[in-house]
């Protein structure tokens, strides 16, 4: 392990590794924690969702679509749509029932997976990597690959976007509000309802594009689901809930611990990313957890 | 005479404002007293606090010459505190009967046995229904709270806390929600409350527990403001304004 | 909802007991997996339904009790005797342990935390190669021969895993009638007032956690027994959604219901695989379909629905009315 970390190619692979997973991560735990802030929802079809968007930027692009970023897109979108519409029909049914609404973003969950694989099979079905960004960058003697990067100036770029949209927009302002206080917010007059659509159809369609997005990296693979959901979890859980700033370092904290973990000691993996969590949990109940009991 | 409550610059605030703010209060044992204040007051946080629902940010509690500041709820209430809750709280899917049962399992040992039969337990079963009784509810013991009235819900929720034959009791808004009759009923249930059972009251509308109080606590902004015997802050100035000032 | 009769437990006992007598080897089979999952079932529901804790990581006790059994014994060579209640006792100190995570937080938090404990854990099954195998599982388990009797026989095991239920569910209907049980009950109706009371809630509750950590693993190694292997799945998110349609299926806070529940989704679970619809699309929409129709639960919700249709209009149940026994 230790010759591994003595390389410095090694470091820097796992670094770049690192940070597009990370990257991805917080794509994904962005949505969730903003569902979660807003709308009390632990929202467990959140990595079919992101699987989702793997498979159907790839099925996009198999079907004649070039652009691994226009694929991305419209698959984003198509996520976010059915997002907003099982957010509207089936989880406002629901409102006021935590417990149910959990129960059926896991049953949902399950069926969008069970519906991939009936779809495309079991097989990993590989997404290639843009032409223009194949070509692996060289600096100082390193080499680096170029869709690792793009991916982590995406993230940031989201990042961006999401506390602009958040900090300086009216629906930011909404939002925060209704985060704060949602009966509140429903009694000065926003719509709250419209709103958790629109959160819903924000969380989802990140969930599609980060799936999308990772395909040169991840693949679409039965499963992806199951692997990316607990690591949002634990994202969340460490930086707290409803904080982008949380979901931003803990992403980029976990992809490292992850991938290096991973890299350095493939058995033991998931118990590296345990440790953390656990000492989060022992020493910061309250302040991570104010928000999450029910 | 014993100190039944002791309480010394307690201070809690939520974000900005403070709810308890920099509070002194000693309460003797067997005392009658009564907190009044208008809505926002902050009486009920001070209660919390004194319960042990909530931690203050500063300042320290006793209770019967014990620091309790730091112990929670349920330890407290194995001191000799009860309490009964502005809203309330029972378990409306039970009877009665099973409610007192709770109440008077609170405080032994049994309530950690995971085999005996807790429905064939007839002492303490016995003891809720004479319980009941005192508050004149024995014949209701087999009905589920859901199926009860307001007013008889309130008696239950001090019966719940005599049960436990507490030292000191605190009781919050038990008057409030009360027809004319109600009220009278359960004023004189409190006023029955034996001299062993000290006794902190909150109410919002002064008039209602008046006769109730021997001493008397104003709070304002988490402040207390006047304190005295009944006639002393009935008769300042201060007791009105804050009243009237809102 | 008065509770059951003693005598009808009997019969339906005896009529259990008798299934090897009449039914093929196929159903005697599927009728010892229904028992696992009731014992599963069964103890999530001390959690859930008595204790208004939801947890979507139960999988952790029977799969970590099951891994623990296998890797004794094929790996440690441990004789049965040994390796049974060691696996008890690891899941019952994973529950400690566990419970003691989870519980730091309340509602969907602790839901969150049991899900995310339990699928560390399962990715601590696919990993670690060395000690699990990864995918491929462990197998070459044998079963135990208690007291001379030999289990291999489809019905022997039956029954034994019938009397471990019976014994689980006496034990579980024993905890829900005692005072803890009370208190238990207490503390997911009125935590504040129990506090009031001098109950200390979050004791209660971790205690509670264990014990449902115990027949967890009770239920894991019949289990292993009865499949002689045992593979990542049986930690997975799946496994405890399983257990959790079941009690919710049944109706959470009763003893019974999870019974109920067990029974329906084993067999759902097998019809359903020798006909190609695809279990887990199955078991989301059943999912979906008990919670937005028949919440309260399979049994008084068709009542429920079916009295609506007789009258000739459909009434919400007035609240209060659809109680769980006692």
């Amino acid at each position: 392990m230790f010759a591994q970390l003595s390389n410095s190619n090694f470091v820097v692979l796992q670094t770049l590794n690192s940070l597009a997973l990370g990257g991805l991560l917080f794509l994904l735990a962005a949505g969730f924690s903003l569902i979660f802030g807003l709308m009390r929802i632990a929202n467990l079809t959140h990595g079919s969702l992101f699987m989702l968007g793997a498979y159907v930027g790839v099925w996009i692009i198999h079907s004649g679509v070039e652009s691994l970023w226009l694929a991305a897109i419209l698959s984003a979108l198509l996520i976010a749509l059915l997002g907003a519409v099982f957010e509207r029909f089936v989880l406002r049914a629901l409102a006021g029932n935590g417990q149910g609404q959990v129960l059926v973003t896991l049953g949902v969950s399950f069926i969008v997976a069970d519906l991939c694989l009936l779809i495309w099979g079991g097989d990993p079905i590989p997404v290639p990597t843009p032409e223009s960004l194949r070509v692996p960058l060289r600096v100082m003697g390193f080499v680096f690959p170029a869709y690792r990067i793009a991916i982590v100036v995406i993230a940031i770029a989201v990042a961006a976007g999401l506390h602009a949209l958040i900090d300086r927009t009216r629906l930011g302002a909404m939002i925060r509000a209704g985060v704060d206080d949602a009966p509140m917010a429903r009694a000065v007059g926003i719509p709250v309802s419209r709103l958790f659509t629109v959160v819903f159809c924000l969380g989802s369609a990140l969930a599609g594009l980060g799936g999308a997005l990772g395909g040169p990296i991840l693949s679409a693979y039965p499963g992806l689901d199951a692997d990316m959901l607990p690591l949002a979890l634990i994202v969340v859980i460490l930086g707290g809930v409803g904080s982008l700033l949380g979901a931003f370092v803990g992403s980029f904290l976990i992809g490292f611990i992850y991938s290096f973990g991973t890299a350095l000691l493939p058995d033991l993996a998931y118990v590296i990313l345990f440790l953390p969590m656990i000492l989060v949990i022992a020493f910061r109940p309250t302040g991570l957890f104010g928000r999450m009991s029910a | 005479m014993s100190e039944a409550l002791r309480v010394e610059r307690l201070h809690k605030a939520f974000g900005g404002l403070p709810a308890t703010n920099d509070v002194n209060l000693v309460v003797q044992a067997g005392e009658r007293r009564l907190i009044i204040g208008p809505n926002g007051a902050g009486k009920t946080t001070l209660f919390n606090q004194i319960a042990g629902d909530l931690r203050p940010d500063s300042g320290s509690i006793r209770v019967f010459g014990e620091d309790v500041t730091r112990l929670p709820t349920h330890r407290r209430a194995q001191l000799g505190l009860a309490r009964t809750f502005q809203i309330i709280t029972l378990f409306n899917r039970d009877t009665l009967e099973h409610n007192l049962v709770l109440s008077l399992l609170g405080l032994r040992r049994e309530r950690w046995n995971p085999f005996a039969s807790l429905g064939r337990d007839r002492t303490m079963r016995a003891e809720a229904r004479r319980v009941l009784a005192q508050v004149g509810l024995e014949e209701l013991a087999d009905r589920r709270i859901a199926e009860i009235s307001y007013g008889e819900r309130r008696r239950v929720e001090i019966a719940m806390a005599i049960a436990q034959k507490p030292r000191l009791l605190l009781l919050d808004e038990p008057l409030a929600g009360l027809s004319r009759e109600e009220r009278m009923t359960v004023r004189r249930l409190i006023a029955g409350i034996p001299r062993e059972v000290t006794l902190i009251m909150i109410e919002h509308d002064m008039d209602t527990a008046l006769e109730l109080a021997e001493n008397m606590t104003v709070l304002h902004y988490g402040r207390v403001i006047v304190e005295g015997t009944r006639a002393e802050v009935v008769a300042d100035p201060r007791t009105r304004e804050v009243y009237l000032g809102e | 909802m008065s509770p059951v009769r003693p005598a009808v437990w009997v019969v339906l006992a005896a009529v259990a007991a008798s299934i090897p007598a009449w039914a093929g080897e196929f159903y005697v089979n599927l009728a010892s997996q229904m028992m696992i999952a009731a014992i599963f079932a069964a103890s999530l529901n001390l959690l859930v339904g008595y204790g208004g804790l939801t947890s979507l990581g139960h999988a952790s006790f029977l799969g970590g009790s099951a891994y623990l059994l296998a890797w004794l014994f094929l790996r440690e060579g441990a004789p049965h005797a040994l390796a049974a209640p060691a696996a008890i006792v690891g899941a019952t100190l994973l529950a400690a342990v566990f419970g003691w995570i989870a519980l730091r937080a309340t509602g969907l938090g602790f839901l969150m935390l049991s899900l995310a404990l339990s699928q560390v854990l399962w990715g601590l099954a696919y990993r670690w190669v060395a000690v699990t195998d990864g995918d491929n599982g462990l197998r070459g388990l044998t079963r135990p021969a208690p007291f001379g009797l030999s289990l291999e026989n489809s019905a022997a095991f039956y029954w034994f895993a019938l009397l471990v239920m019976v014994v689980a569910l006496i034990a579980m209907a024993r905890f829900v009638s005692s005072p803890f049980g009370a208190a238990l009950r207490g503390s997911r109706d009125q935590p504040r007032r129990m506090a009031a009371l001098g109950f200390d809630v979050w004791m209660i509750r971790w205690l509670t956690f264990v014990y449902a950590g115990f027949w967890g693993g009770v239920a894991g190694v019949v289990f292993v027994y009865y499949h002689k292997y045992i593979h990542p799945t049986s930690l997975s998110l799946q496994t405890s959604a399983e257990a959790l349609l079941a009690v919710i299926a049944g109706g959470a806070g009763t003893v019974a219901g999870p019974i109920v529940g067990a029974v329906i989704v084993v067999f759902l679970k097998n019809y359903v695989s020798a006909y190609v619809v695809r279990w887990n699309m199955l078991l989301g929409f059943v999912f979906l379909f008990i919670v937005l129709v028949v919440p309260e639960g399979l049994v008084p919700g068709l009542r429920r629905l079916a009295g609506a249709v007789v009258r000739g209009r459909s009434r919400p149940a007035p609240a209060g009315s659809q109680e769980a026994g006692r």
